[in-house]
């Protein structure tokens, strides 16, 4: 009856999703609103998941924004626990009225993807040659690349560059967004190619590329390097020198210091941190040329977002870290891993109001913000008193979709270059104005 | 794996280790270099092989102890009336994941500087074969033009 009950809703929910993903227009805030659904159909698959799953920004840092959304594995796994299950809405289904036909068709979507998911289950445990098949590698690049991190990696960067008070310049939107996904590619190439019997052993990550033998190290690296070394000329030459720095800094902070520390010692996390509030400081670079309050205001509220994130995540995984070598807090200073939650929830809160002061954002962004602030504060707090898998769980599934309202709101907020009114609708319009000057 | 193929073979994960073992294709008509690739990558997936299926029956086994001590300090069974395995939950089982991580610290650091040794040796043998194998071709073609 649970489970039963588990797959309808992730079916129901799964229906909006796909609504979400046919908007595509090229429009910021439609933009992020899928981007939200797209968060929305993670939080609700990752919800019937026994295990947490990470999200990795850019770098496999501590507390990405978004956390690795290897989600179609993730989503296969869901629906093959639920799979003794599934026939079972097959008599109801005769009996179903109109409410219950839509739910039917969304078990019998589920149904569907739950028969190749028994196959590639079944194929798992056979032996396989070790060719590359060319109709294979993108699909092997793009989990090599961690393609989801990489996208919400230059969301980020995104937001960075819209928040920055500059007119909206498409083209160097564009390439700073380019730039910052390859550059982001690469540095996960490099660190899935560092970690292979570490993943090996950790139920998160057993199913990278590198790990079953899909592709060679050797064309790893190579790839890494070929999306790293022009994704990092095309920052310096197509944006500018500093953004190209920055991004070049960021792989290296990744790979060559965040990934080997997280065996060293639990400092990793406040790298990673470091890691994860990058972008944003690029994609502001990238628009203005200089590294101003506003970046560095815009890289804390993401640096502060990581540690809710990452340590609510971590707490469900600590058998898998302590199993596999990693120095992770929750499971070396548990207590030290809640107050550093809590006292980065509340930041967040302080960050929020420094904004208006900065004139990166109106009054109203505070104002409006601190609801969710407060919330997550809030579960931040439980965790810190309770720590218990059930709030490290509530805070975590927060975290996910606290940061992107909290970037909306800022960009609705966001103080006006062109001295109109600024708060929502009017400030799209504004925007569209500036891009109607800029395109011929 | 097939007698006629000409590419290694990689498994499902080892049951102790995790990791996928492969069967190394050799070619009749290797080359000193290639065989050097062949016997590293041998070597690294055998210490791998040691060191895991070692470390996770250590921990299963440490795990197990801990448990029965703990459930005897307790007061309890092995196994409830159902005939289920008791278990801790996760907060008591943090301190043993504490315990062993830094029980075993050192061990992973030096396992750690091996892989990474290892990785970048293979890594780098698997860049010389590729390199001497595209100038054979670039020979062959040649003269067959």
């Amino acid at each position: 009856g649970l489970f039963l009950w588990q797959l309808k809703n992730t079916g129901i929910r799964q229906i909006p999703c796909q609504f979400g993903h046919l908007c595509r227009v090229a429009n910021d805030r439609l933009i992020t609103f899928q981007y939200f659904n797209f968060l929305k159909r993670m939080y609700v698959t990752q919800y019937n998941r026994d295990l947490s799953q990470r999200a990795k920004p850019k770098s496999d840092s501590v507390a990405s924004p978004f956390r690795d959304l290897q989600q179609l594995d993730q989503e296969k796994k869901v629906m093959y626990k639920i799979r003794p299950i599934s026939p079972v809405p097959q008599p109801l289904s005769e009996t179903s009225s109109r409410i219950e036909l839509k739910e039917m068709k969304s078990a019998a979507e589920t149904e569907d993807s739950v028969t190749p998911v028994r196959a590639e289950s079944k194929e798992d445990r056979q032996w396989k040659e070790m060719k590359l098949r060319l109709d294979d590698l993108p699909g092997i690049l793009a989990r090599l690349s961690k393609i989801k991190l990489t996208a919400l990696v230059v969301s980020t960067a995104s937001a960075g560059f819209a928040m920055a008070p500059v007119p909206f310049d498409l083209t160097c939107f564009l390439l700073a967004s380019l730039g910052t996904g390859l550059a982001s590619c690469a540095a996960n190439s490099i660190n899935q190619f560092f970690e292979v019997p570490f993943d090996s052993n950790m139920n998160r990550t057993k199913n990278r590329p590198l790990v079953r033998g899909q592709i060679s190290p050797l064309l790893a690296v190579c790839f890494a390097a070929s999306c790293g070394v022009p994704g990092i000329a095309l920052l310096t030459l197509g944006v500018n020198p500093l953004t190209g720095a920055l991004g070049a800094f960021n792989i290296f902070l990744y790979t060559c210091c965040y990934t080997p520390m997280k065996r060293m010692s639990i400092a990793n996390t406040w790298v990673g941190a470091v890691v994860g509030a990058i972008p944003p400081v690029m994609g502001w670079t990238a628009a203005t040329g200089s590294l101003d309050a506003g970046a560095l205001l815009l890289g804390g509220i993401l640096y502060s977002w990581q540690f809710p994130h990452f340590n609510a995540l971590s707490w469900g995984l600590r058998e898998d870290y302590s199993r596999g070598g990693y120095c992770m807090m929750s499971v070396t200073h548990p207590g030290l891993c809640r107050r550093v939650a809590l006292r980065h929830c509340l930041a967040l809160i302080g960050l929020s109001t420094v904004a208006p002061v900065l004139d990166i954002t109106t009054w109203t962004f505070p104002i409006i913000s601190l609801p969710i602030n407060l919330y997550i504060s809030y579960l931040g707090f439980r965790f810190y008193r309770d720590a218990d898998r059930s709030s490290s769980r509530k805070l975590f599934f927060c975290s996910l979709w606290h940061l992107p309202m909290l970037l909306l709101v800022m960009f609705s907020c966001k103080k006006s270059f062109l001295e109109k009114e600024d708060k929502g609708d009017v400030l799209g319009g504004n925007h569209g104005r500036a891009m109607e000057i800029r395109l011929p | 794996p097939p007698a006629h193929s000409r590419n290694d073979w990689i498994g499902p994960p080892d049951k102790h280790s995790n990791l996928r073992p492969v069967i190394f294709y050799v070619p009749p008509e290797e080359s000193p270099l290639e065989r050097r690739l062949r016997e590293a990558r041998q070597e690294a997936q055998a210490c791998d092989q040691h060191f895991w299926a070692r470390h996770n029956c250590t921990f299963r086994q440490e795990k197990e102890e801990f448990i029965y001590s703990r459930l005897k300090a307790k007061g309890l069974e092995m196994r409830d009336e159902t005939g289920q395995k008791a278990t801790l939950n996760a907060e008591e089982m943090a301190d043993f994941y504490k315990d062993f991580l830094s029980k075993n610290f050192r061990k992973h650091m030096q396992y750690n500087r091996d892989w990474y040794k290892r990785n970048f040796t293979v890594t780098f043998l698997m860049g010389q074969v590729a390199l001497a194998r595209a100038l054979r071709w670039l020979r062959w073609k040649k003269k067959n033009i």
